[in-house]
């Protein structure tokens, strides 16, 4: 199963040092979270410590060691969207969806993340589902936006 | 395509390429950037391949696809060539009138053009823009008319002139004094003396030796670097190409955040077409210099962006700073010496070689020279990015060229240099934007992001937004920054949640200069910079907070209630049938009540009430007024918007 598409991404990169991020990042693209088998495979063609490798897929956002949803829904909480009220839009999407942000749904449709800026300010507040942006959100929009999810 | 050789065939192939252009041929620019796209650029190109189908234009009208001109709030952005008519918030919907009228016609549609506000004038020229007209654009200029996966737009404007001049003009030594002369500072935040930067790196023993781009932009409210990576991709190359002869270099990195997936995907297309042209790895133009470079995506973490954390991330392990007393330029990545800098630094160089350093001197202050992109956001009319000489005021940039404060709100203040910067009030407004200036106001100039604040806004909420960034994204490594920003972050969501305290001010202060005495890098060090400057500008804002537990600008949740005025609600239901939780009682007739125990603050109420109510209010440091009596919540027929 994933173990082949492991060895397929580290075959792209080869084992050289220095490639650990770019790996992980390519992993979490392809299977959506960096599954422990992914670690323990690395590990092995790339001779670096399990420790280490868990330490560097901890240390960044990117990457994230449990199942993602289907959906990946980022809340922008830069400065300039803070400003134009991010925090309620963020209240909103928990309220909606039922989880906090960094948790998935039960049903596994959805993962709420918050990101640090998205670079669109213009557009505050921003929400970015699948890399859709969607701007100048108000709290009262937030519903209808998410129920063209499934 | 053959590599070229030597500068004459490059100038050749320029020659080749603006004769092969026709001046006069219909063209349609686009912006596709990130900030155009999400507003709907690609249904407008769609439309526009479509409508020249329909009209038998297709193949003779060339659609171009550009990098961003920085006016983000007036998107999509459609540029009419040969004519060069400028046609803003463009939809899908106006695309066929585009076509018929514009394009076959030559006739131009008023509607499309930039509207002033105040005047009511459309602009015909960019120039007639005020957002334009006070910039200097000299790095931005340009991604408005390459095409950003076309090497031969770039070189067809005198792209990898500069280069050809270096390599065969001038030696390693002159490079380096010229950009030494030209006393350009480092755009990513730190100010460094870039020439002074490579002349470390040169002379450091060791090899090989690393030159790095820095576009790991991870200031909230920034988007200068992506907007150049995205749209200029070459203007970076080339500067870097040049700084790797200048010192001694042969290998590169280019470092990009993987929220820019765009600017990845266009870095990685000039990368290829450059080197396809033999301007990138051996033999670059027939000179004998080699120099090959890699792109590194970043997998997301602020810190990530310190110079020395940046290197260890390249290595492939956890971005943390290293102690500064180690300087990078002498051992950076795998303990080599490596020069870093920021997407703009690099930007800048092609220009200072073309132009000479005195000319890049004139421009700009005695100490600051050069022009400077901001991001302009927040409660600003005009968001986008704004390259302007160093030196301007502040009042400037946010009154002439942002258009002033939206909706007709009272500025408070402009936060610059991201988390490690500070907040700058409106008795300040006047001082000249430079690198030493903002920080004798306590600020930095940072990357350049400027979000604008109006009254609206908390600043001590703002303070705890900053704080709480921070703390997110602390790497953990060093106790001043990893302990005493927790603690920090503990009294602000007191002093917003009303439990703050006499003395919390205080505490604040010793925090802050306890973290910046002691953390080990510079996001450590500045990280106190919007808890000092807020402290220092806002007093009376934390004051009313930790006394009265009021917000002034009405913000901190725990310190303000939701209110429907009964004088003025015109019982239209909207915020009942709105409300998440209920909390609305009422009903078409009758005058609506908040029931405050179920409220959870949510503002939805107070964001749909319509203008011509304004029913729903905020208060603050005041008890809510009780209930009017059921009898008198009756409202008559034609009475108030009751009819509607």
């Amino acid at each position: 199963m994933s173990v082949d598409r492991v060895d397929r991404i580290i075959d792209k990169y080869g084992c050289e040092t220095g490639v650990l991020i770019q790996l992980l990042l390519e992993i979490q693209r392809e299977l959506n979270w960096i599954p422990p088998e992914a670690i323990t495979r690395i590990n092995k063609r790339l001779k670096i410590p399990v420790s280490e490798i868990y330490r560097v897929a901890s240390f960044y956002t990117a990457l994230s060691l449990k199942p993602r949803g289907r959906h990946l829904v980022r809340v922008c909480a830069g400065t300039a969207c803070y400003v134009r009220g991010g925090p309620r839009i963020l209240d909103s999407v928990e309220r909606t969806l039922n989880i906090e942000a960094g948790e998935t749904t039960q049903d596994g449709k959805f993962t709420l993340e918050t990101v640090n800026c998205l670079g669109c300010c213009a557009l505050g507040p921003v929400v970015e589902i699948d890399g859709q942006y969607h701007g100048k959100l108000s709290s009262a929009s937030v519903e209808k936006l998410l129920s063209k999810y499934n | 395509m053959e590599p070229l050789k030597s500068p004459s065939d490059l100038e050749k192939l320029r020659k080749k390429i603006l004769a092969e252009k026709n001046p006069n041929a219909p063209a349609i620019a686009a912006c596709v950037s990130t900030g155009c796209e999400a507003l709907g650029v690609k249904g407008c190109l769609k439309a526009f391949k479509e409508e020249f189908k329909r009209q038998g234009l297709e193949g003779k009208v060339e659609i171009k696809e550009t990098g961003c001109l920085g006016f983000c709030e007036k998107g999509p952005r459609i540029v009419v060539y040969p004519e060069e008519i400028f046609y803003f918030q463009v939809k899908a919907t106006d695309v066929p009138d585009i076509v018929s009228k514009t394009v076959m016609n030559k006739e131009v549609i008023e509607r499309l053009f930039y509207i002033d506000p105040i005047t009511g004038k459309a602009a015909r020229k960019l120039s007639e823009i005020p957002f334009y007209k006070y910039q200097n654009r000299l790095l931005l200029d340009s991604n408005a008319k390459v095409d950003p996966k076309k090497i031969e737009d770039y070189i067809a404007l005198g792209g990898y002139k500069a280069l050809a001049k270096a390599l065969y003009q001038m030696t390693p030594e002159q490079v380096l004094e010229e950009v030494k002369k030209s006393n350009l500072r480092g755009r990513g935040g730190g100010g460094f003396p870039t020439g002074r930067k490579w002349e470390s790196t040169r002379n450091a023993k060791g090899e090989p030796k690393y030159v790095i781009v820095n576009c790991d932009e991870g200031d909230p409210g920034a988007f200068m670097n992506r907007a150049l990576m995205e749209g200029n991709p070459h203007s970076i190359l080339e500067g870097l190409i040049i700084g790797a002869y200048a010192i001694g270099s042969n290998e590169g990195f280019i470092y990009v955040r993987q929220e820019y997936p765009l600017a990845v995907e266009n870095m990685q297309t000039a990368l290829e077409q450059a080197e396809k042209y033999g301007l990138l790895s051996n033999n670059i133009l027939g000179s004998g210099f080699d120099f090959k470079v890699k792109i590194h995506k970043g997998a997301g973490a602020f810190v990530s962006g310190e110079s020395s954390a940046l290197m260890t991330a390249i290595e492939g392990k956890v971005g943390e700073p290293r102690p500064k007393y180690v300087h990078t330029s002498e051992k950076g990545v795998w303990d080599k010496p490596s020069a870093l800098n920021n997407v703009e630094t690099w930007a800048n160089i092609p220009l200072i070689i073309n132009n000479g350093a005195e000319w890049f001197a004139s421009i700009g202050t005695k100490g600051s020279t050069g022009t400077k992109i901001f991001a302009l956001a927040g409660k600003v009319n005009n968001t986008g990015l704004v390259e302007v000489p160093m030196g301007m005021t502040l009042r400037d940039i946010v009154y002439k060229i942002g258009g002033g404060i939206r909706n007709g709100k009272k500025f408070k203040g402009v936060q610059t240099g991201g988390p490690s910067g500070g907040v700058i009030p409106e008795q300040h407004l006047d001082s000249p934007v430079d690198f030493d200036e903002l920080a004798k106001l306590g600020s930095i100039m940072g990357s350049g992001g400027m979000i604008v604040m109006d009254e609206d806004t908390c600043m001590v909420d703002v303070a705890r937004y900053f704080v709480n960034f921070l703390c997110d994204e602390s790497c953990g490594k060093c106790v001043p920054c990893r302990e005493g920003l927790k603690q920090a972050r503990k009294i602000l969501d007191d002093i917003v949640a009303g439990k703050g305290k006499e003395g919390d001010i205080e505490k604040l202060k010793e925090i802050a200069e306890a973290t910046s005495a002691a953390a080990l890098c510079a996001l450590g060090q500045t990280a106190a910079n919007p808890m000092l400057t807020t402290i220092r500008y806002f007093n009376d804002e934390y004051e009313a907070h930790i006394k009265e537990k009021r917000c002034p600008a009405l913000v901190c949740k725990n310190l303000i209630s939701y209110y429907i005025d009964p004088a003025k609600c015109a019982a239209c239901t909207l915020c009942f049938r709105n409300c998440p939780v209920n909390a609305v009682e009422g009903e078409r007739g009758k005058i609506h009540i908040i029931d405050q125990a179920k409220c959870t603050k949510c503002g939805t109420c107070f964001e749909v009430c319509p203008p011509a109510f304004r029913a729903v209010q905020k208060l603050s440091g005041a008890p809510v007024p009780p209930p009017i009596p059921e009898e008198k919540r009756w409202i008559k027929k034609g009475e108030k918007g009751a009819a509607n």
